[in-house]
């Protein structure tokens, strides 16, 4: 299948299997509709008009959900807690588990696949999804990805309902045809604060699939919502992941990402920090190597005042991976004494892997602070003969630099088996 | 066996081709102190990245021997894990590395695969080391050195020092920057580790510094050699008078490496 002949016919179809309200197919129809004169999305210093987003042979494909904890494969199963409350599994595009605690249920927290929450909550749903953050006519990805999304969750957190205990996702890719639309939609409403954790992973080989990914999350007035996400797709998936986040008045939003996908990446992820008094923080790590190619851009952009927005970035590079780290702060007319600061980091491992970090300030106010801080090194061997002089054998010398100089972000994961997880994937991947 | 011994034989050393050490001769035996004191730049800190095989040094003539072993062709793990410690003039700063973790970590190479410390008996020796040097216990989760006042990096480098039990130690300018509180701690702690097992090699400017860890043996570096060794006696007679006695009865006008006698 290509996009030319997914058609009215295929998504509406679709749309009516999934039982959707009328307004949900209309969004994906418009859409289909305006696909194709859309340009693609063009990420700085990364040539992708080779690369294949539009090709894929399945739509749909259908997996069975797991009727417990102990049905899970164990790539799962490490990464969750036997007794986690709040939890949802989704296999490929199928929602396979969900669990969540009858104390967040009587508070009013909705936590559930996209599909039942357009049905059982399509109003809230409506007034969010594709509205604020991201809108589906933004580029062709976009508009493909509001055309054929196939999966996904829906958060819902309401007026002044503080959650405590990690809201867990996990996406897994275990199908090697299915192709994933997945849409994430996180609204945290005044005064109420949640943190999610999702992870995407790949438990099998695939060649040519394409992963569409939307985040969109939403902090209201005074709403506080910690993000971490670890992406660990397999080699044959492109992917384009895009997570953006917008804040209302004195609201946070705290991403902590690991990108740890095989395959081509375009990830971006940014921070509208919309509402006075408002803050975005985005934490970072990525490792790239084989011969992949992989664009990081990370965007905070400053419309209230009083706004402050941190990006942190490290990224490891090996063999012949390619990564462009783009960080951009922009404050915009009006934003009075907001602060924007960035720092990308990258660590070369090899001669033939290939980094480069692109700080961007712009600035369109006076009355503002802001800086930046970049650097490609290779390990210092002062601080290898040091180590080694502890008696440490140079192979694990190396690790551990490595591994200090992702743990800045690493620390920062909400969820400890997710953390430990990270730290095995990066263990795996610079071995 | 009581000790170890580390010998230095006419050892010559080179850096970018740049000879450095020209013939270096010294032995520290298990149970002893020695000191080296000697002007800036004569080859101090040459040697002690020399012996424990700093990448940038190159060896280009003579030898080191650790009880007859050839420490020359080892790796440098492989010398740390032999016996030799090398207390640096500069430490290195690891981020996200803890303290903890970066010694738990050199204590298990040591002990290798299968034999390693029980966490329970690592944190209690941690604890009781750092109590030992009056270190405050929130530095053991404090990444390695960074952030460390230059006197705060000196003590860590004595705390690797007791929880490694190297059996021969070269300290290059570990008074450096202390203030006499510091000083008298640090010294505390190299005491402590005084005994037959233990041979120590002190790199110091400083007269003060041997009041508090009074050596066996002092030497003289100038020039990339020992040009002169003597009891602690020596280092008093330098403390009151500076070098010039010794350049003069050597004559030797500049002390420099690279400078010919
Ligand atoms: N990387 C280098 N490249 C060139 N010359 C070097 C290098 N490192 C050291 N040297 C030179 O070697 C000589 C000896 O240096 P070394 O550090 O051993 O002196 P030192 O006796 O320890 O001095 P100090 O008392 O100041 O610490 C100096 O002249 C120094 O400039
Ligand atoms: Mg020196």
């Amino acid at each position: 299948m290509t996009i030319e002949t997914i058609d009215k016919g295929i998504v509406s179809s679709f749309s009516k299997e999934m039982s959707e309200p009328v307004w949900f197919e209309e969004l994906r129809l418009k859409a289909l509709a305006e696909f194709e004169e859309l340009p693609m999305p063009k990420p700085d210093k990364t040539k992708i008009d080779k690369w294949n987003f539009t090709n894929f042979n399945q739509h749909t494909v259908k997996s069975e959900a797991f009727t417990s904890l102990a049905d899970l494969p164990d790539e799962v199963k490490a990464l969750v807690d036997a007794g986690s409350q709040n939890l949802y599994i989704q296999r490929n595009q199928t929602p396979a588990y969900l669990t969540l605690s009858d104390e967040l249920k009587k508070q009013g927290v909705i936590f559930t696949d996209i599909f039942t929450a357009a049905r059982e909550h399509g109003d809230l749903l409506k007034k969010y999804y594709m509205t604020q953050a991201i809108n589906a006519d933004e580029h062709r990805l976009t508009a493909l990805h509001a055309a054929l999304v196939n999966g996904g969750i829906f958060l819902y957190v309401p007026k002044n309902v503080q959650i405590t205990e990690p809201i867990q996702a996990v996406f897994l890719h275990d199908n090697n045809e299915a192709n994933l639309f997945n849409h994430v939609l996180v609204v945290a409403d005044d005064n109420s604060s949640v943190t999610y954790v999702e992870n995407y992973i790949s438990t099998m080989e695939t060649s040519n699939t394409l992963a569409n990914i939307l985040t969109e999350v939403i902090a209201n007035t005074n709403a506080r919502v910690q993000y971490g996400a670890v992406d660990n797709l397999a080699k044959g998936v492109t992917t384009y992941v895009n997570r953006r986040g917008v804040t209302g008045r004195d609201s946070r939003i705290e991403w902590a990402l690991g990108l740890m996908n095989e395959g081509n990446t375009i990830s971006e992820n940014t921070t509208n920090l919309l509402g006075d008094g408002s803050y975005g923080d985005t934490k970072t790590v990525v490792v790239g190597r084989g011969e992949q190619i992989q664009n990081f851009t990370t965007k905070v952009v400053h419309f209230g005042k009083h706004t402050e927005g941190y990006i942190l970035k490290h990224g490891v590079m090996k063999d012949s991976a390619t990564s462009i780290f783009n960080g951009i702060g922009k404050i915009e007319h009006g934003a009075s004494k907001s602060n924007a600061e960035q720092e990308s980091r990258v660590l070369m491992l090899s001669e033939k892997a290939r980094g480069d970090a692109n700080p961007i300030l712009l600035i369109d106010e006076d009355d503002v602070t802001a800086g930046h801080a970049a650097s490609v090194g290779r390990v210092d061997p002062t601080q290898l003969y040091y180590l080694m002089s502890r008696g440490i054998p140079k192979a694990e010398a190396e690790r551990l630099v490595i591994h200090g100089f992702l743990a800045p972000v690493v620390n920062q994961l909400p969820i400890e088996k997710v953390k430990q997880q990270l730290t095995e994937v990066i263990e795996r991947k610079v071995r | 066996m009581a000790g170890s011994t580390l010998t230095i034989k006419d050892l010559h050393v080179a850096i970018d081709g740049k000879e450095i050490l020209k013939g270096v001769n010294l032995e520290v035996k298990g149970g002893e102190i020695h000191a080296i004191m000697g002007p800036n730049g004569t080859g101090k800190s040459t040697l002690s990245a020399a012996i424990m095989g700093h990448p940038k040094y190159e060896v280009t003539s003579g030898s080191i021997t650790l009880d007859g072993q050839n420490v020359l062709e080892m790796e440098v793990d492989e010398r740390a894990r032999a016996g030799l410690f090398l207390a640096m003039q500069y430490p290195s700063e690891i981020t996200g590395v803890t303290n903890a973790d970066f010694l738990r970590s050199a204590i298990n190479s040591r002990l290798g695969e299968g034999n390693e410390i029980s966490l329970m008996k690592f944190i209690r020796k941690m604890d009781e080391k750092m109590e030992f040097l009056e270190m405050d216990l929130d530095m053991a989760q404090r990444y390695l050195n960074e952030g460390f006042s230059g006197g705060e990096k000196k003590r860590n480098e004595i705390l690797q020092l007791m929880m490694l039990e190297p059996k021969i130690a070269i300290l290059d300018e570990i008074d450096s920057g202390l203030d006499i509180d510091a000083l008298k701690v640090v010294s505390k702690g190299v005491n402590s580790m005084r005994g037959e097992d233990f041979g120590c090699l002190i790199i110091t400017h400083y007269q003060r510094l041997l009041n508090y860890i009074t050596p066996d043996y002092v030497h003289v570096m100038m020039q990339g050699r020992v040009v002169k060794s003597g009891g602690p006696e020596l280092a008093q007679r330098l403390e009151a008078e500076g070098y010039d006695w010794i350049k003069k009865e050597l004559g030797i006008e500049d002390e420099t490496v690279g400078q010919e006698a």
